[in-house]
């Protein structure tokens, strides 16, 4: 038996329930259409890669509670023309920007809350809201205000194909107590995330090294939509291989690790792979631009593993991390431990302390401590690693989420291979970011894109379904 | 001490707490986490203590189970808390008296009010103990002024000294440096947050409690739950100085400072607690330590049951009813005091403790 929401007609079917999928809703629902949300996630478990966010990057004008200062559209556009290099919809990233100035409103309007910048927002906290206790606390208030809307949402629902004919959507099949059921709507929102937890669909762009990578984000995040409106003529944008990815802890979780397993140190480190070689500049930049670029770096090396090697003196420069390190008192040990080839990795370190050159060590802005006359170099905080005990951290890529997606319109419509704009399909999130997102990332834009578009695509299709 | 098995739990979630730190906005626990790389058995000590166990943490938290990480902050807390309480009690004969508390209560309460009405009877007999007594010196008639503060200044000096060995034994592993105790602006900071119940109101919004809603149902309820007591307690002052200093004798007028205070103190320690319990049957259990959830229902009817009897006092006070009402009231008061010290009202005393503590960090 069906549930009995899959039954009733629905104006706006929303696929997914995160951010993006909840920005929808709402505004479909206030529009006065019927909603249904589908949700492939059982209720602990709910609200897909949002639930792992902290904050959210928006233009503003002026500090309010939540931000200690201006960060206008042109500063925020230069910053992600800066992090994307370029690649991007330029009229569709400054519509984005324009229109997020409104977010955090919007979001207290719904009953999320802020907490004041406080020490430990990351240097965020010009640019960026915070959620009071992150993005559960988030996704648990959308969820009441939902609740309390009308909003019918069924849980535990995955969408296994979508039914389109042409360019218009009629209706999703829908896997739900291990039965299919066919839910039809006048409209649909896609805002079921990306394909990162689809280990499969990342090797196609990354080949068998993605077998390796640990996902960071809900294991839901399995691409079904995506992949079904691309087998079904939909356009895509944004390359396979693109996404966005850190240098995790590499014992962390397969999946779900979220934020705790991210690993600070490497500026102060020499970062060796299981061979024992460094092979690249630890010191290049600050963070948390150097942070993004590692879990690639570690990515192409053997075995997609690296290891982050300190010095007692480098203890407590950097976040604590959830598990704790590999500790010993000489560096063969430490190698023994972790598994890295110890002569290659002694002699590798032996040649990075011979290399260092004398200068004022400071761990909050590139010291200019660097090395000589070794490759690679270390450009930044490059001090002896001659102080036991030795520490070591393993390190592994942990992907966040994926930027191939579907092309969109500034009313977030879908488009069509055939150029045409699909006629009641509208996308938001994750699963059109590439739009925007054709590389790189500044901390919290993917919110911003998830609730500018989420609310546009709510408004056309509710307008769309009760014309 | 607590338990290796709890302090370990302790310092587990911790860690990875202070790995993510989203909690950050939440309360006091978090700021102080965050001053931490590693965790010693007197920091969870101090951190669970300083827990207002407003359950904000539990429903953010993307580490709670079913997660493997299965954080569960409030639990965690609650049951180190739990052991706190026991393990620091003095002297440590009475240390079982945690286990099974309710029945303890109970039954100590039901002993010293049966005891002191049949003490009553015994010694004064029928005619007293049932007779109408009226004007300047009426309740002495049934129990001699004398006879009450003998028998209210033991239990209460004793719950005194109790509370403040359990505080220097807490203070010595949490801290260490007695001096810190009582130093002037720590404690003045630590009173107030105490006093506004500060951390209660959890980032601003109030509890998660009692599910995942946010509320101010349970600051305001044990708002009025301590104010109330504070005002019996003002109530009992004020009564002494008219008895001692200026030779009045109770009952005092209805519109006296010391019955105006005693009635709203007494409301407030009936209507407080019945509503911290009509919340705590509605909580959700996961975020809490429901082995010690007799010890909080015990030690709320006890308040209960001291500020109804202490109203009815004043209400029939004039009637026949008077001499057993304060016999049976005496006994409660005294099963109140003598159990301070074993029930959950230590909460307050190390809770004080980890606030003084904070007060010193948050100058850092």
């Amino acid at each position: 038996m069906p549930p009995i929401e899959f039954t009733k007609p629905h104006d706006v079917l929303v696929l997914g329930a995160g951010n993006a999928a909840m920005s929808a809703a709402l505004t479909a629902r206030a529009r006065g259409a019927s909603v249904l949300m589908i949700e492939s996630a059982n209720k602990d478990l709910r609200g897909g890669n949002s639930r792992h966010v902290r904050n959210i990057r928006y233009s503003h004008n002026a500090a309010t509670d939540y931000v200690t200062g201006r960060y206008d559209a042109d500063e925020y556009f230069k910053d992600l023309m800066r992090v994307t290099d370029g690649n991007t919809n330029e009229e569709l990233m400054r519509f984005m920007i324009d229109a997020s100035e409104d977010c955090a409103d919007w979001m207290l309007a719904q009953g999320i809350k802020f907490q004041p910048p406080l020490s430990g927002t990351l240097g965020l906290a010009r640019t960026n809201a915070f959620f009071l206790g992150g993005g559960k606390a988030m996704m648990n208030s959308y969820f009441k205000a939902a609740e309390k809307a009308g909003i019918d949402i069924v849980y535990e629902a995955e969408v296994e194909d979508m039914e389109l004919d042409g360019g218009k959507f009629t209706a999703a099949m829908v896997r739900h107590g291990g039965e299919l059921h066919r839910v039809e709507a006048r409209t649909v929102v896609l805002a079921s995330g990306g394909f990162e937890a689809n280990i499969e669909w990342l090797k196609e762009g990354w080949g068998e090294i993605a077998e390796n990578f640990l996902v960071r984000g809900s294991p839901m995040n399995t691409g079904k939509v995506l992949r079904a409106m691309l087998n079904a003529g939909a356009k895509p944008i944004g390359a396979p291989d693109q996404c966005h990815a850190v240098a995790i802890d590499g014992r962390a979780p397969k999946f779900d690790g979220g934020i705790s397993t991210r690993i600070d140190c490497v500026i102060f480190s020499a970062v060796v792979n299981k061979n024992g070689e460094r092979f690249y500049d630890e010191g290049e930049d600050i963070w948390p631009k150097r942070y993004a670029i590692w879990g690639r770096l570690v990515a192409k090396q053997p075995d997609q593993v690296a290891y982050a090697i300190i010095d007692s003196k480098s203890m407590g420069l950097f976040m604590p991390t959830v598990y704790a390190p590999f500790q010993a008192d000489t560096l063969s040990d430490l190698a023994e431990q972790l598994g890295v080839d110890a002569p290659t990795m002694e002699k590798t370190i032996a040649e990075f302390n011979a290399a260092v050159q004398p200068g004022n060590f400071n761990a909050t802005e590139p010291d200019g401590c660097h090395t000589e006359g070794l490759e690679p170099k270390k450009s930044n905080w490059a001090r002896k690693i001659d102080t036991p005990p030795y520490y070591g951290y393993p390190v592994k890529m942990g992907i966040t989420f994926t930027y191939l997606g579907l092309e969109v319109n500034k009313q977030a419509q879908v488009m069509m291979n055939d150029g045409k704009f699909a006629e009641n399909i509208w996308a938001a999130g994750e699963i059109m970011a590439g739009n925007i997102l054709g590389q790189g990332y500044a901390g919290g834009t993917g919110m911003a894109i998830g609730n500018v578009f989420g609310r546009i695509a709510g408004e056309e299709a509710a307008r769309h379904a009760r014309n | 001490m607590p338990a290796t098995e709890t302090l370990n739990e302790a310092k587990r979630v911790m860690q990875i707490c202070n790995a993510c730190r989203y909690c950050e906005g939440y309360c006091a626990v978090f700021p102080a986490m965050n001053k931490r790389l590693t965790f010693s058995d007197g920091d969870v000590t101090y951190l669970a203590n300083l827990c207002h166990g407003c359950q904000g943490c539990y429903y953010a938290c993307q580490y709670a189970p079913p997660h493997e990480f299965a954080v569960n902050v409030p639990k965690t807390f609650a049951e180190l808390r739990g052991e706190t309480y026991r393990d620091y009690a003095w002297p440590g004969i009475f240390k079982g008296l945690f286990e099974g508390n309710a029945k303890w209560i109970a039954l100590i309460t039901l002993l010293l009010a049966v005891a002191v009405t049949a003490g009553v009877f015994m010694v004064q007999g029928a005619d007293v103990l049932g007779g109408v007594h009226t004007g300047p010196g009426a309740f002495y008639k049934v129990i001699p002024h004398n006879v009450i503060v003998y028998l209210a200044i033991v239990p209460f000096a004793f719950a005194g000294l109790a509370f403040l060995v359990g505080l220097l034994k807490f203070w010595r592993d949490i801290d260490g440096k007695a001096s810190g105790l009582v130093h002037p602006g720590a404690l003045i900071q630590a009173l107030r947050d105490a006093g506004q119940m500060k951390y209660m109101a959890g980032g601003g919004h109030g509890c998660n409690y009692p599910n995942d809603n946010f509320s101010m149902g349970r600051r305001h309820a044990h708002q009025m739950t301590m104010w109330g007591f504070m005002l019996c307690f003002a109530a009992t002052s004020v009564a002494t100085v008219y008895h001692y200093v200026f030779g009045w004798e109770a009952p005092y007028d209805y519109l006296s400072l010391p019955v105006i205070l005693g009635t709203l103190g007494g409301i407030g320690i009936v209507i407080g607690p019945i509503g911290l319990l009509m919340i705590k049957k509605k909580a959700d259990p996961a975020p809490q330590d429901t082995k010690r959830t007799g010890m909080d229902i015990a030690f709320l009817w006890l308040l209960i049951a001291t500020g109804a009897t202490g109203l009815a006092l004043l209400a029939f006070r004039e009637t026949a009813a008077m001499g057993t009402l304060l016999a049976v009231h005496l006994g409660i008061v005294l099963a109140m005091f003598a159990t301070f010290p074993y029930g959950k009202m230590v909460h307050a005393v190390y809770r004080l403790g980890a606030l003084i503590k904070f007060a010193h960090e948050r100058r850092e």
